[in-house]
């Protein structure tokens, strides 16, 4: 990891020199200050894996086990550090295994610049030895693709490809490069791209809109804010709370939001959503002015759409403008960067004072606890249960890690339960919901903030998945602590199949290999917990220790997500049990 | 439910491979039949124009044109309804030379916009232009007589309110 800390040497360059575009590739991923990418390599992409190979100081290249994992561990280390993840494969099924990665980069909006090796253009179209049309394939789950077939093409289209991945909202993009154009030389010179015609990064803030946002604001008597990962993509972080302080405003997460606000902050209600808390989705449906920052709509997180928040103004903050009016009509639309919008409406908004309606938050959220959390947290039934492992967790890192989730139970678990005290911490496949996202992703954000804990909460299922994983932390010795939360079932299925379905467990019930003993074989401690007692000290030898670690937790068989807005209903319809 | 009608949709591009295949995309997730598609250069250099007609409720339309416009590579995205284009279609027929002095289908040449275009001693063609309805009227007259082959071209249409393109280069320029 040493060489991530260089000096990169290589910035503009105004003078050109004669090399291959394969070493083209790599001198422009520097001039952009990528120095760290994950891939697999094959016969497409050899001549870049060669360049590699010699640029080997100063630009790290990570073998994971397969290209998805690839996928994943730089949608973590995009995660946490906010730049744009690195990928590089080969053609044909090197480039169609990215394709989940690359989606899941797609609708969480996580800046990822993959470049994937093709036959010689001479063969395009012929179905050559490992050709596929990746451009056509990744065309609709990419921010935008590119194929080169020349050389001197490369330095634009990367610096492109930079530029798209980073700005306003960002995402995926493809560079499909011919083997042709990576053996040809041609005289290289680096520009980084600053704008491009027919793309506006950030759209220019109205500022009659956000006047009018701030009236009704400032007219609200239940103003109630939903926040997203926008937020946090938008670097904005300190700039929310210094709105939601002023305004008190009692403010509630969407899944990708959370810990852009810590989770203690006292104007923090919690999350929204299927299995979000139960104050925040009842009062959705009672607030009078609803405040979107930097999220979608998702229908995740509204339920039933005929049913959400009609009562409501509705203020969308929101740089994608696609976005607005798609799901949730609004009644002001603040299209711009939320840092600047957040940054320009506090002189417009009054201090706010909405102590009674914060009260009917705290009251409800009383209920859950009565009914949920405090079971959860603190089970009475012999059976471990999802919650204490995380409120354990906790304790042990005081809310201070990067929590990565895989898909499922386990991840609404982690959702609820972990506590956050930094932007950047919650790391997970939210839109795509995509099992096996956990360990690759934890793997990449270990190596984006190497300074930091990173503990993956992951089930059973997932962990199957993409387990092959490990061998890149043998490899790596990313000090990652893999916590598997083993209830011998594909959970939330079951919890469907039991509720939905008649207890009719269709294919969910799991057969599991020893996890311990195959941790073990990748040379990683591991220890296997099924009972209470012994649950807190294993998470401090876990965190404890300095390495990578193995922690399974045998979990209750039938311990159920609750609350819950079964599909089909209303967001104040949710179910406590 | 809201009523579907006919939306002419002019989006504005780079002239790059495979942007077709990303508007399509579009069209396609959400489950939208391309009624007839047209692509062309445009009044702006080095821009292209795509012209799709779809049925559709005018709130997803809206969605839609916002969806084609967040691409990297189109410079702007409008629909338009019936009433606010002037629009046409052309359509090709090619017929068997015997018929070439068949008085019915000299009558049938006397709609407004058709004429023939080359003449064989084996075939003659007529081209025809117009709305989808006045060609539709034009082929089921003209079945009658052994079509050798048909072809009809998408909509072109021009919209009676501005469409700022020009404005939207110069604002990012």
């Amino acid at each position: 990891m040493e060489t991530l800390k260089k000096d990169i040497q290589v910035k503009n360059t105004e003078t050109t020199v004669r090399i291959t575009g394969a070493e083209a590739v790599v001198k422009c991923l520097l001039a952009e200050e990528a120095n760290l990418a994950y891939g697999y390599p094959g016969g497409a992409i050899m001549p870049v894996y060669d360049e590699i190979y010699k640029y080997r100081g100063q630009f790290h290249h990570v073998l994971t086990r397969h290209e998805q994992g690839a996928t994943h561990a730089a949608q973590g280390f995009a995660r946490v550090t906010g730049k744009p993840g690195i990928v590089f494969a080969t053609s044909g099924p090197g480039a169609t295994n990215l394709v989940t990665g690359i989606a899941d980069a797609q609708i969480d909006s996580t800046p990822l610049v993959c470049i994937t090796g093709q036959v010689g253009s001479h063969l395009l179209g012929s179905d050559a030895f490992q050709e596929t049309d990746i451009i056509g394939i990744s065309t609709p789950v990419t921010k935008w693709n590119y194929q080169i077939t020349k050389a001197s093409e490369i330095p634009e289209i990367i610096a492109k490809a930079f530029y798209i991945a980073k700005s306003g909202r960002p995402g995926p993009v493809l560079i499909d490069i011919t083997k042709d154009a990576q053996f040809e030389e041609f005289d290289f010179s680096y520009k980084k791209c600053e704008k491009i015609r027919s793309y506006k990064a950030i759209p220019k803030l109205n500022l009659e809109k956000l006047k009018e946002a701030a009236e009704l604001i400032n007219s609200a008597k239940k103003p109630f804010i939903v926040w997203g990962q926008g937020v946090i993509l938008g670097g904005a972080e300190q700039e929310f709370k210094n709105f939601i302080e002023k305004t008190d405003i009692p403010s509630a997460s969407t899944g990708l939001g959370l810990s852009a606000l810590e989770t203690k902050h006292p104007l923090n209600v919690g999350m929204v959503g299927m299995h979000g808390n139960y104050a925040p989705n009842v009062l959705t449906n009672s607030c009078d002015v609803l405040i979107a920052i930097g999220m979608r709509f998702d229908d995740r997180v509204t339920g039933n759409l005929a049913t959400y928040a009609k009562q409501a103004k509705v203020i969308h903050f929101e740089i994608d403008p696609a976005e607005v009016d798609k799901n949730v009509k609004t009644d002001v639309a603040v299209i711009a960067d939320v840092k600047e919008s957040l940054t320009k409406i506090m002189q417009y908004v009054n201090n706010g004072e909405h102590k009674d309606w914060m009260k009917e938050f705290h009251k409800l959220y009383e209920i859950e606890h009565k009914t949920v959390i405090h079971d959860q947290l603190n089970p009475t039934k012999e059976g471990l249960t999802m919650g204490e492992v995380l409120g354990g967790i906790n304790k042990e890192t005081n809310g201070d890690a990067i929590i990565v989730s895989d898909v499922g139970q386990h991840q609404m678990f982690a959702w609820r339960y972990a506590t956050f005290n930094k932007t950047r911490s919650n790391v997970t496949s939210g839109g795509l919901g995509t099992m096996g996202f956990g360990l690759p992703a934890a793997i990449g954000a270990k190596m984006g903030a190497p300074e930091r804990e990173v503990v993956a909460i992951i089930g059973d299922g997932g962990y199957q998945m993409t387990c092959n994983e490990l061998g890149t932390i043998l490899q790596t010795k990313a000090a990652v602590k893999i916590v598997v939360l083993n209830n011998n079932y594909l959970g939330m299925v079951r919890q469907w199949q039991e509720l939905f379905f008649d207890k009719r467990y269709a294919s969910t019930e799991m057969i599991s290999p020893n996890f311990v003993k195959l941790a073990e074989a990748y040379d990683i401690e591991a220890v296997k917990v099924s009972k209470r007692e012994d649950l807190d000290g294993a998470i401090k030898t876990m965190m404890a220790s300095k390495d990578a670690y193995f922690l399974e937790v045998v979990i209750e068989q039938e311990d159920n997500v609750f609350p819950m807005i079964p599909t089909g209903a209303s967001v104040s319809d949710i179910r406590l049990s | 439910m809201e009523e579907s009608k006919n939306f002419t949709v002019s989006v504005y591009t780079e002239n790059n491979i495979g942007i077709l295949n990303r508007l399509s995309a579009i069209f396609l997730k959400r489950h939208i039949n391309i009624e007839s598609m047209t692509v062309s250069k445009s009044e702006i250099e080095n821009v292209h124009r795509f012209t799709f007609v779809v049925i559709v409720p005018e709130t997803l339309i809206r969605k839609v044109v916002g969806q084609l416009e967040k691409q990297i590579e189109v410079l702007g995205s409008f629909y338009h309804t019936e009433d606010e284009i002037i629009y046409h279609e052309t359509a090709l027929f090619k017929i068997s030379s015997e018929h070439l002095y068949n008085e019915e289908i000299q009558n049938k040449m006397k709609f407004r916009r058709a004429h023939i275009i080359a003449i064989t001693d084996r075939w003659f063609v007529i081209e025809a232009s117009g709305y989808r309805e006045d060609i539709n009227r034009m082929y089921e007259k003209l079945k009658p007589f052994g079509l050798l082959q048909f072809v009809r071209s998408g909509r072109i249409a021009i919209s009676k309110p501005k469409m700022a393109i020009s404005e939207l280069l110069a604002e990012i320029n």
